[in-house]
């Protein structure tokens, strides 16, 4: 079983938390002569709760950045460069040779013929200098806070989702349930934003996202039912524990790890990937913002940075599907550490938890944009044919195969 | 929710060219259409009465921006019927490998718009990869990729280069290569785009032919009507190629004329095999037509969307007295209001798509 | 919900040599007096000429029984001293395309439309009537297609100024100096 980096976010983050504000309290200090009332000052910054406070902002912050800025970009490219790959074109390629200063503006060199990582970067600097136009007769308030709507409740999954058995910024027994709750809350604010903009394009737009969201969010909580049945447990950490076993067959102990979509639960991994990928909006099932009929479907009236975050979220959101999945039915972050080497004391393992869970994110990921980028995008009475007919008896018979399972042994 | 009309278009990505469609929804379900056309609307009928013949083929490029020497070679081929000359036999097999390289570009090109209709924008690049190839073979014979003004009232401009006959097996062969295993892997195969397209915009063989509809939208229905096997110009009695006519009961759907547009890629790539050993290796390409002339003639070819028509009136002038143009786009037209009703919002894009809607040939 | 009475048999998409003797020969034993001008012009290509008023029944006896099913092209043509409204009308059976000319006066240009034999023509007799001029009775639909809605006159006719023509109207006579 692999080991990670970070063994308890919160404890790292409280010591450096604690040593900073040791220091800085100790400056208060040195500083409070001749300022007598400094000393209570030095007290406040130093005790407990304010440390506490501290830890908690720096830990979300972390988290956000990690998830936002790191993993954000790096989807993105990998998307962006794969789906040009399929099409037999280079893709994007800004990336530090084309920045204007020394020394990456070296004369004989091309600036735009790098491998593309900071193309994203360009794009966001673009949409942010746009101009964020809100058409006349939209509803204006409702207009604005539908992406805030969006981005929020995708970021409140990340809150709980954890990258190893340490690096969280909450572990809530009911970690899965909230996740997929705060999942499904992004279809009101597609929903809003679509009646809101006060077009008619937006307005189809918005509804066919409803219909087809609420619709597949069925399936989806029933395939994790299925799987309670036979977990126990919604605790995502107890959860990748399970899977870290070898499979047990009539006796032998074989070299595979026993994870969830290895066992009975293979139907129901198929029926909860479906369902995410049309939670995700993904194409097959992009129909709500489909380019070729409606423009851009619901997102048409926004633009600039509004625009902006509405795609990106897209992106983020195909990050938090790919890890509920992972965690789920691919033995989460389990894999061989291969060496552990001393740091001062501290053990670091070589191949950590987190390499190996964003390792199955992102293979996750390239396999989504693969099948986005191959097939054509479905109709949405027929996305609704498949969410209501298909994948719901489906479901249910993976909650039946589990239950069974279970009572057999 | 009562029934609106949705405008889709002028300005729309899936309408290529300029024309408004107004579908009648009723929740997602269309219940009536109109298409309104005109706005690329140039007055070719009117301009083409006072230049002289031969300075019309600059004009009549530029009608399907897109197969623009089929458009020249037929109101070429009706100012000959006209003045009564005829090209030469060189000069007709050089017209017959013209017309097919530019029925091939102009089919991908369709192919090319059509998958990013229905999602699916890979097909777009691997299309517009192999039209560089035949954009290529049509410069290296005419001078242009586009709009190349190449054919003339007695023969083409000029004769082919010596490199054109290796140049254009080694791209057929690359060709047909990719057509048989590559496309049909996303196209066909593809559970997806069946989906979307069989079962949508049906419409019956009797229907058709009343509407007016030609070409391969008509042999989906079934009926085997190919104008080069139907009424042969040029030389193509005696090529040995098929019709692609859609077999299995008249289905007249989209997935049909999506099937009889693709074969014929096939059947191009064989007549212009066929023609590169079948012409004779020299011999004029072009006689010079009188400067006046009267009477009248018509040209009716196969142009990749259906039945061009060229009616050309002369009355003793070096300029034509009247020009008639009938583009096939604009039969089809008259027959989406029938095509699209019953289907839903959704359908409208894979119906239009797969008529192949050229707006420069509509509008004239 | 087709106009079309009996479905329609199989095509074989060859022409059939000579058929245009027979399909002129047929025509002027039913119609006889009533053609002003019938001759064969090239193979499979023949031409009639007629008054308007016996277009209707000309085009029925065309579709009806000789079985040409498709409308080509509607044509409109200003002689200056009168219309022509000229009809293409193809054969799928036999390749054969007749070529119907219907003669119209210059101050009524009016003409019955033959949207009820065969749909294909609304777009084109809308067509003819936006350009032209020429109305044709019993249209469905009879506006304007191709120029805007409001537009006042018929552009293809010979009295409206060609472009050469039009080109140089300097401004002052244009104020109605010279």
């Amino acid at each position: 079983m692999s080991a990670p980096l970070v063994p308890n976010l919160f404890a790292v983050c409280k010591v450096l938390v604690a040593a900073i504000l040791s220091i800085v309290q100790q400056l208060i200090y040195a500083s409070s002569g001749p300022i007598p009332p400094l000393r209570g000052l030095g007290d406040f910054v130093g005790s407990d709760p304010i440390v506490s406070i501290v830890t908690w902002l720096i830990v979300v912050t972390v988290v956000v950045l990690w998830v936002t800025v790191i993993n954000l970009f790096t989807v993105m490219w990998v998307e962006r460069k794969l789906y040009s790959r399929l099409q037999d074109r280079y893709g994007i390629m800004i990336s530090i040779w084309s920045l204007p200063f020394w020394p990456f503006n070296r004369v004989h060199r091309p600036t735009h013929k790098g491998l593309g990582y900071l193309q994203n970067l360009a794009d966001g600097v673009k949409l942010i200098q746009k101009e964020n136009i809100t058409p006349r007769n939209a509803d204006s308030a409702m207009f604005h806070i539908s992406p805030v709507l969006i981005a929020s409740s995708t970021l409140m999954v990340f809150a709980v989702l954890p990258w190893s058995s340490g690096f969280y910024v909450a572990n809530l027994d009911l970690g899965v349930l909230f996740m997929l709750a705060a999942f499904s809350l992004a279809p009101l604010g597609i929903m809003i934003a679509g009646y809101a903009a006060n077009n008619k394009y937006t307005l189809v737009g918005g509804f066919r996202a409803g219909a087809m969201l609420l619709s597949y969010s069925i399936p989806m909580v029933l395939a994790v039912i299925a799987l309670v049945v036979s977990t126990g447990t919604l605790d995502p950490v107890k959860i990748v524990q399970q899977q870290d076993r070898p499979i047990v067959l009539g006796g032998t102990a074989l070299p595979i790890p026993a994870w969830n979509v290895f066992g009975p639960q293979v139907l129901g991994f198929l029926v909860f990937t479906v369902s995410m990928i049309a939670e995700m909006e993904r194409v097959p099932f992009d129909i709500p913002e489909a380019e070729a009929e409606l423009v851009e479907g619901w997102t048409t009236e926004y633009s600039g940075m509004r625009f902006g975050i509405v795609f990106a979220f897209k992106w983020l959101r195909m990050l938090a599907a790919s890890a509920l999945i992972a965690i789920l039915y691919l033995g989460g972050w389990g894999g061989p550490v291969f060496a552990t080497l001393s740091v001062g004391g501290i053990p670091v393992p070589i191949v950590p938890e987190e390499v190996w869970f964003v390792l199955r994110v992102y293979l996750l990921s390239a396999f989504f944009v693969w099948l986005s980028w191959s097939v054509p995008r479905v109709r949405i009475d027929q996305i609704l044919n498949i969410g209501w007919k298909r994948l719901i008896p489906y479901s249910l018979l993976a909650i039946l195969v589990a239950a069974a399972f279970r009572v057999i042994g | 929710m009562p029934e609106f009309w949705i405008n889709m278009g002028p300005q729309h990505p899936m309408t290529h060219g300029l024309w408004n469609m107004k579908v009648k929804v009723d929740g997602e379900t269309i219940t009536d259409a109109k298409p309104e056309i005109g706005y690329l609307h140039r007055g070719y009928e009117k301009i083409m009465e006072v230049r002289e013949f031969q300075k019309n083929v600059v004009l009549t490029d530029r009608l399907c921006y897109v197969s623009s020497i089929t458009w020249s070679h037929a109101y070429c081929l009706a100012v000959e019927k006209m003045m009564g000359i005829e090209t030469p036999e060189r000069g007709q097999w050089i017209r017959v490998i013209a017309l097919e390289l530019q029925r091939v570009a102009s089919h991908l090109m369709w192919l090319a718009s059509y998958g990013p209709d229905l999602g699916l924008l890979t097909g777009l690049l691997w299309c517009l990869r192999e039209r560089e190839l035949f954009l290529d073979l049509i410069q290296l014979m005419s001078g242009a990729r586009m709009n190349q003004n190449y054919p003339r009232v007695g023969g083409v401009r000029n004769d082919l280069p010596e490199n054109f006959e290796a140049m254009c097996k080694r791209s057929i062969e690359h060709f047909l290569e990719k057509v048989k295993n590559e496309y049909p892997q996303i196209f066909q195969e593809s559970k997806v785009f069946r989906m979307r397209t069989e079962g949508v915009g049906t419409i019956s063989a009797a229907d058709a032919i009343n509407w007016g509809v030609t070409g391969p939208n008509l042999r989906a229905c079934g009926v085997n009507v190919d104008l080069r096997r139907l009424d042969p110009y040029e030389t193509y009695e005696e090529i040995d190629f098929e019709p692609q006519v859609w077999h299995d009961g008249g289905a007249g759907d989209s997935y049909a004329r999506f099937e009889c547009r693709f074969n014929e890629l096939n059947e191009s790539c064989k007549i212009i095999l066929q023609a590169l050993e079948k012409m004779p290796k020299t011999g004029p390409y072009r006689v010079k037509p009188p400067r006046r002339a009267e009477g009248e003639g018509y040209a009716k070819t196969e142009d990749s969307r259906g039945e061009a028509l060229f009616f050309v009136i002369g009355d003793g002038d070096d300029r034509p007295y009247r020009v008639k143009i009938r583009s096939p786009v604009f039969c089809t037209m008259a027959a989406t209001p029938q095509l699209l009703r019953g289907n839903k919002l959704a359908d409208v894009v894979s119906i239009l798509g797969s008529v192949d809607v050229c707006v420069g040939e509509m509008d004239k | 919900m087709s106009a079309v009475a009996q479905p329609v048999p199989e095509v074989t998409g060859r022409p059939v040599p000579l058929i245009e003797k027979e399909v002129l020969g047929s025509l002027k034993a039913a119609f006889g007096s009533k053609l002003t001008d019938g001759k064969v012009l090239r193979p499979r290509h023949l031409a009639v000429s007629i008054d308007r008023k016996d277009l209707i029944p000309v085009c029925t006896y065309l579709k009806n029984t000789l079985g040409f099913e498709h409308l080509s092209c509607v044509t409109a043509v200003d002689w200056k001293d009168h219309f022509d409204s000229i009809y293409h009308i193809e054969n799928y059976y036999n390749g054969c395309m007749v070529q119907v000319t219907a003669l119209i006066p210059y101050d009524d240009p009016k003409i019955a439309s033959v949207t009820g034999l065969w749909r294909a023509a609304n777009f084109h007799e809308r067509e003819a009537w936006d350009l032209m001029g020429v109305e044709y009775e019993g249209h469905p639909n009879l506006e304007r297609i191709l120029l805007p809605t409001d537009f006042k006159f018929h552009p293809l006719r010979k009295d409206f100024a060609q472009e050469v023509d039009r080109q140089y109207i300097t401004r002052r006579k244009l104020r109605g100096g010279t």
